[in-house]
């Protein structure tokens, strides 16, 4: 049975129902990591003033978050182009660009990896204080999601990406979804790393 | 839509060899998936109702064996067969926890919502198929934690449902496996809600205005919306209650808490307020959850039975949504004692005035519905106009615990239980009951049996205010709901402990009042009255469809024509005229 609207847009919204779709999925995440948000401004107001001081006992690797942001704003750029290629009708540079997303997501974790472990080499755990817990918190669920987004866009790039050769349109308007969550993921980032690192 | 057009041979095949797996168990279909919810949900109304049955007891018989089934509870439960304060605890918040999350939710929003609203709408199906089955599982999977949780070393979760910090981060029960099922049953609803939305603006038949949306269309899109954006918030808060379980970290840990005579051993520095906000930003919402598709489904049921317009349908829906609207800023009004500040405070009482005027008037409109309407009094209309002073009652009574004065000698007495059971068990109950007479037709192509019907209500109705009146005498004299002898060892409970008794008989026979729904339920499915397509002369999408409605609902093309409650139309041949009628000229 074909559910309408699947690939074409309703003509009144115009929007097919995956775009309809991944918008309302990404406001539950904005609330989800609103909440944790939240959690870091409570946490901080009632730290009676020793937030600065645990902020730096916890030595955050500045340069390394530092080029962990260039690699997911790069990884942004990716995306958008594999996007792009789709809608030129460019399958070859479609994948390339797709893998290099995904690629750029595996940079970014490895570089998360390197991270927590220096973390773990000077004893340095979520039970440590309230900052380090809301730290491994927000930045490891927000690496979840990077998997998430990673494995999603590797399943088009990859066996998804022969929906091409019969629905093209279709193809693109998934890797255009999994695109805006890819960018929601990046943003929550781009929050992350003054919240914890800069400020 | 006369044969569906398929677009690929794949397509054909995928329709016609539906193995049993396919059809029945990991079925996309929502009508299927509507149905696995249903009674997904009923089984857990029961089992939540049995764990309920045997707390009476040691409410009304304190420190005696509990009989018949009290030796085969274990000695870590009920030595002797004499309920332990702790195993109290367990079926307390382990009643709540699938009461809320395992019984209404999935039977109000996933079976309701699921089987009817694509059918009111006059779509094919749901948006997302998939989606919609994996929704299901998740829940299923969340069930089964929660279940699997009583038969762990340690027991069940005991910290309330509401599990509030710091007692749920360091209690040694089955917290852990709680947190875990509830984000199963996070997720769910949020698929669910994904779900809902999109069907309702993409799916709805040509001609179907957002003005012409059947009421309890209405009621399950401002319930999606509810679920989408306040069920996050719980996902992380449980999340960092399980890191505080797990990890040993301190989100909800104050410094220096004192345990047993010892201080912690953990970093402290958390805020136990902040599970209090996080968890009633979602809970608060989510008595809404609850109630909203109720009152949907009495809305349907009443303009059907009154053989009326609904009154005021407009001011309803905007209503509704408003109310949706201020669901999110009332959540502190559960927290007035806990010194949060009067600023603070006044804040939410004021909110929450002003929530209760969206409420009052939805009531009051299907109160003025019924005003000189050739009332059929059948089942579902039974249960539908039992709905209306019943939660008429639970929603006055929750007005003195919406003003931080009243509510500071109020808090956590049995007048609060009391108060949310008339809303939710015989309000939201009541409803849904009347939802499972009144679509059973088109689930299974018969009627229930209407005798059997008024043998389930007429006892449900005298006995669900047995159980629950009482418990606003108590409270009102003070008796704390914590309580696992019923208050019998306190001394200001004295004069109304005597109640315990009378509470419990109540719900013992409310009990008995549910077999004439299980026989009838069963009995029904094959011996029923034969009912076609449109058994109650009703106006809306979903009775054209055939009973029961076959895979992509619809044998005929449906172009909505009008609005959805057109009963008693002046100058017409019957006394209704349906949603997708050709227009006159």
């Amino acid at each position: 049975m074909e559910i309408p609207y699947t690939v074409e847009a309703h003509p009144e919204t115009g929007l097919n129902n995956g775009k309809i779709g991944i918008w309302l999925f990404l406001t539950s995440e904005v609330m989800l990591f609103g909440a944790l948000f939240a959690t870091f401004i409570m946490l901080r107001i009632g730290s009676d003033g020793n937030w600065a001081a645990m902020q730096a006992e916890a030595e955050l690797n500045i340069p390394l978050a530092t080029l962990n942001t260039a690699v997911l704003i790069a990884s942004s750029l990716t995306m958008v182009m594999a996007w792009a290629s789709l809608m030129r009708g460019q399958l070859g540079r479609f994948k390339l660009f797709g893998w290099a997303t995904v690629g750029c997501g595996g940079i970014f974790l490895v570089i998360k990896y390197f991270e927590y472990t220096a973390k773990f080499e000077h004893h340095h755990y979520p039970e440590s204080n309230t900052f380090l817990a809301i730290y491994f918190a927000m930045t490891g669920l927000h690496a979840l999601h990077v998997i998430g987004g990673m494995a999603w866009n590797a399943y088009f790039t990859g066996p998804g990406s022969k929906l091409f050769h019969t629905n093209r349109q279709w193809l693109t308007d998934r890797v255009e979804h999994s695109g805006l969550f890819w960018h929601f993921v990046d943003l929550v980032w781009i929050f992350l790393f003054p919240v914890f690192y800069l400020l | 839509m006369a044969e569906p057009v398929h677009a690929s041979p794949a397509h054909d095949e995928h329709h016609h060899d539906q193995s049993f797996w396919r059809k029945y168990i990991f079925s996309t279909d929502h009508k299927v998936i509507g149905v696995q919810y249903s009674v997904t949900g009923l089984a857990f109304l029961f089992f939540g109702f049995v764990l309920m049955m045997v707390m009476r007891w040691n409410l009304a018989y304190p420190g005696e064996p509990i009989p018949f089934i009290g030796s085969l509870l274990g000695e870590n439960r009920a030595p002797g067969g004499i309920m332990l304060p702790d195993f109290y605890n367990e079926l307390g918040a382990m009643h709540g926890t699938i009461m809320v999350f395992l019984g209404v939710v999935p039977l109000a929003v996933g079976g309701f919502g699921n089987f009817v609203m694509p059918l009111q709408l006059g779509a094919p199906d749901m948006a997302f198929p998939r989606i919609n089955m994996i929704s299901y599982w998740c829940l299923f999977l969340g069930g089964v934690t929660m279940f699997a949780s009583f038969f762990l070393p340690n027991g069940a979760a005991g910290n309330g449902w509401t599990s509030y910090s710091p007692l749920a981060d360091i209690a040694l029960n089955g917290q852990t496996a709680w947190l875990i099922g509830m984000i199963f049953l996070i997720t769910s609803s949020l698929l669910g809600a994904v779900n809902f939305i999109t069907t309702a603006i993409q799916l709805r038949a040509p001609g179907m205005t957002w003005m012409r949306l059947p009421f309890f269309c209405w009621a399950q899109i401002v319930t999606a919306f509810l679920l989408l954006l306040a069920f996050p918030p719980l996902e992380a808060a449980g999340v960092l209650q399980l890191m505080d379980r797990v990890a040993n970290t301190s989100f909800f840990i104050p410094e220096g808490l004192v345990v047993g005579g010892e201080v912690l051993e953990r970093s402290g520095g958390g805020s136990p307020l902040l599970w209090q906000h996080l968890f009633w930003f979602l809970a608060h919402p989510e008595v809404y959850v609850l109630i909203l598709p109720a009152m949907g489904i009495v809305a349907e049921v009443i303009a059907n039975n009154s053989r009326k317009p609904l009154w005021g349908y407009r001011s309803m829906v905007y209503s509704l949504i408003f109310l949706g609207f201020m669901s999110f800023i009332v959540w502190a009004h559960h927290m007035f004692i806990t010194g949060m500040g009067s600023v603070m405070s006044t804040f939410f009482q004021t909110t929450t005035m002003i929530i209760s005027i969206p409420s009052v008037i939805i009531l009051s409109a299907l109160f003025i519905s019924l005003w000189g309407g050739s009332i059929r009094y059948n089942t579902p209309m039974l249960f539908a106009l039992g709905f209306l002073p019943m939660f008429g009652i639970g929603g006055l009574t929750g007005l003195p615990l919406g003003l931080s004065a009243a509510d500071i000698p109020l808090h956590d007495t049995y007048y609060v239980i009391g108060h949310f059971h008339y809303v939710v068990a015989p309000g939201t109950l009541f409803a849904l009951f009347a939802g499972v007479y009144y679509w059973f037709p088109k689930v299974t192509g018969r009627k229930m049996n209407e005798f059997l019907g008024q043998l389930h209500f007429w006892p449900s109705l005298v006995f669900m205010n047995g159980v629950f009146f009482p418990m606003m005498i108590q409270g009102l004299n003070g008796v704390s709901r914590r309580l696992a002898d019923g208050g019998i060892s306190y001394d200001f409970a004295g004069e109304v402990a005597g109640l315990n008794r009378m509470m419990s008989v109540s719900a013992w026979c409310l009990a008995l009042a549910q077999i004439p729904f299980i026989i009838n339920f069963f009995m029904s499915i094959r011996n029923g009255e034969k009912a076609g397509r449109n058994p109650w002369n009703s106006t809306t999408v979903e009775w054209l469809a055939p009973s029961p409605a076959p895979h992509g609902n619809f044998d005929q093309e449906i172009v909505v024509t009008r609005g959805p409650y057109e009963y008693s139309v002046p100058g017409s041949d019957k006394d209704y005229v349906p949603q997708a009628e050709p227009a006159s000229t």
